[in-house]
């Protein structure tokens, strides 16, 4: 308990930091740009949105910083992240809910089936790493980890859906076929998807193996997996129940780095694909300047990533009682 | 107090034999392990390509001709743009800006690691903390959304802002593994030794740790080069950088902008990120080598690894 405690404080400090920055960036950025904003706004919004826009960019306002974080930190509370230039007078909070199911359901799908794939073949080339497949496996995987996300987006969406056309070039659903739980939906919703997901597993697979390779390799030396073969079990209960095992831990303690990689990998991708997520709507408020949409993406994306990070902690605290004990 | 000079004459003179054929013996190592070799043969490649820019491709990049979209021909090695700009040329000239940038951001992160990675663990205390606790809350927020942010508000980073935002965002990586193996040499004899000998603290570092540090530092500027290309080659993409200047990620950033795929150009897109590719592709190799060396166990060796199976499995 004290572990997850531990996490949670760590998790909260982090969460306060990143709204912290929220806050700062736009005060501490040179010219002024909320200030051009409010120019350009004036006149086309009505006066109600454009004090909103003051009050959360604390434009015109005589009140000192601290007042203005205290006021900000209370909106945040309220769940107001202001209202969207882009989408106006639609409030940034309904219009990041409607991206996030996308975002969560193709980016944190791709991810656990290229840690899973990542991971399995990891072991597998590590269990045979005398063979051509080590060999062929680790340059192979290193050259596709320096792929850009987006350039082999780009790539994927010329071959299999223009040249080839057996996927869909944009968005996440047809048109004729809004999203809904029939069996023709969610096919429809899956093809739209195959694509994107793709390109992320694809960029993000070699990270994977090779560091569950690296991880495995000296396990293979350790006693008890001499022990074991000495005691005669089966390739395969050695492979997975011994070696792999523990290795595995430390595999899942680069989750973290990693995360934040492939979300930024996803990003990248949703854009190429058009695909309707956070970072999509991220590029869209980046090209409008909608700065009130921005800071809300950037905070939520940080919120998703801590998320992910803080249950990964949890199952690594499970999973390797010493954690639990050791300081961290 | 002179304290930094009263131990230094008999330890360098100790000290250097025996750093120079180690350090000799790593560089063979490093050449003979042909992984590092074929990654430094590319790299080096690459910075020359971007050094005889001029010789090999002369003419300013950005040149206007009436030949549009044109796939590759004899004349245009590797077709042109939607305004008539030779690919091949660009992809030359633009090895510069993205390979300086990746130079000086991997540069600047890397000091960044330093200093707050190693001067945090050397002093320990509170100012350790404090440093560990930035690092591992900056690993965990996510940099591109971040720099995508920063750089929307700059409106078009310019080189200078680009830098500074890579390597704000970039430095925590680095931190956390120096950090861990300064902790690590603190503890050893030498420099518990080096210290009650009376070394000033700079000395310690200086001839202490940094000789101990310096592979897994160039491992570190290695990644972050990596880092800095792949962010800056993203930002550029999403037209968050200076667009004007001829770069890879520029290009792809005017590809995307005049539907290139979608006229078939694919002679405009897959060059600029098959070098990217190379490149980072490249580093990796160099810092797996460099592994391989600290860890000859990694190596995929077939020889030793038969014998090695036959000597202990079975």
């Amino acid at each position: 308990m004290r572990y997850v405690r531990r996490r949670l404080i760590f998790y909260l400090i982090a969460f306060w930091t990143s709204i912290t920055l929220n806050f700062l960036i736009p005060r501490l950025m040179p010219g002024n740009p909320a200030e051009n904003l409010m120019m350009r706004m004036h006149g086309k919004i009505s006066p109600y949105a454009l004090k909103a826009l003051e009050a959360e960019f604390g434009v015109f306002q005589h009140a000192n910083l601290a007042v203005q974080y205290w006021r900000y930190l209370i909106a945040l509370a309220h769940g107001n992240l202001g209202v969207s230039i882009t989408y106006f007078p639609i409030r940034v909070s309904t219009v990041i809910g409607q991206s996030l199911i996308w975002t969560l359901g193709l980016i944190g799908t791709a991810t656990i089936i290229s840690f899973v794939l990542g991971t399995w073949l990891g072991i597998w080339v590590a269990w045979h790493r005398h063979t051509a497949w080590d060999r062929l496996t680790v340059p192979v995987a290193m050259f596709t980890s320096a792929f850009p996300y987006f350039w082999l987006a780009l790539i994927v969406l010329y071959v299999l859906g223009f040249v080839l056309g057996w996927f869909p070039l944009s968005g996440a659903y047809s048109n004729t076929l809004p999203p809904a739980l029939t069996l023709p939906s969610i096919a429809d919703l899956l093809y739209h998807a195959a694509l994107p997901a793709l390109t992320i597993v694809v960029v993000s697979l070699g990270g994977w193996i090779l560091s569950m390779r690296n991880n495995m390799i000296p396990s293979l030396n350790e006693d008890y997996i001499q022990l074991a073969r000495a005691a005669g079990l089966k390739e395969r209960t050695i492979m997975y129940q011994y070696a792999a095992r523990n290795a595995l831990l430390p595999n899942l303690t680069g989750f973290a780095m990693a995360l934040g990689f492939i979300v930024a990998g996803g990003i990248l991708t949703e854009i190429v694909f058009s695909y309707p997520g956070l970072g999509f709507l991220l590029y869209q408020a980046s090209s409008n300047q909608d700065y009130p949409l921005l800071q809300g993406l950037l905070l939520m994306i940080s919120f998703a990533v801590l998320l992910a990070n803080f249950a990964v902690d949890l199952l690594y605290g499970r999973l390797d009682p010493r954690a639990a004990r050791s300081e961290v | 107090m002179m304290t930094p000079f009263t131990a230094s004459p008999g330890d360098e003179g100790e000290a250097l034999p025996s750093v120079k054929p180690r350090s000799a013996r790593t560089w063979l190592a490093f050449v003979r392990n042909r992984t590092g070799l074929i990654g430094i043969v590319i790299f080096v490649g690459f910075v020359v390509l971007g050094l005889l820019a001029p010789v090999i491709a002369p003419g300013n990049p950005a040149t206007i001709t009436m030949h549009i979209m044109s796939p590759p021909t004899a004349h245009y090695w590797l077709g042109t743009t939607a305004e008539g700009q030779s690919v091949w040329s660009q992809v030359i000239w633009g090895t510069r800006p993205t390979l300086v940038i990746g130079f000086i951001a991997g540069a600047l992160t890397t000091a960044l690691s330093i200093i707050i990675g190693v001067g945090g663990a050397y002093n320990g205390g509170a100012l350790d903390d404090v440093a560990t606790m930035f690092s591992n809350i900056f690993i965990v927020i996510p940099g591109i959304p971040l720099m995508i942010v920063l750089a929307t508000y700059l409106h078009h980073a310019g080189t200078v802002a680009m830098i500074l935002v890579i390597s704000a965002t970039g430095w925590p990586f680095g931190a956390r593994v120096l950090r861990s193996q300064t902790l690590a040499l603190r503890k050893r004899d030498f420099v518990q030794a080096a210290r009650l000998t009376g070394e000033s603290t700079w000395g310690i570092v200086q001839r202490e740790l940094f000789p101990n540090m310096i592979s897994l530092i160039v491992a570190n500027f290695l990644s972050t080069i990596m880092y800095a290309i792949g962010a800056e080659v993203s930002l550029q993409f999403l037209g968050l950088g200076n667009i004007n200047t001829v770069s890879w990620g520029s290009m792809l950033y005017w590809a995307g902008n005049y539907q290139a795929l979608a006229f078939g150009a694919w002679w405009w897109i897959i060059p600029p990120g098959i070098c990217i590719a190379l490149v980072g592709g490249a580093l990796a190799l160099v810092n797996r080598s460099i592994d391989e060396i600290a860890n000859p166990q990694l190596t995929s060796a077939p020889k030793r690894g038969r014998l090695h199976r036959g000597g202990t499995g079975s």
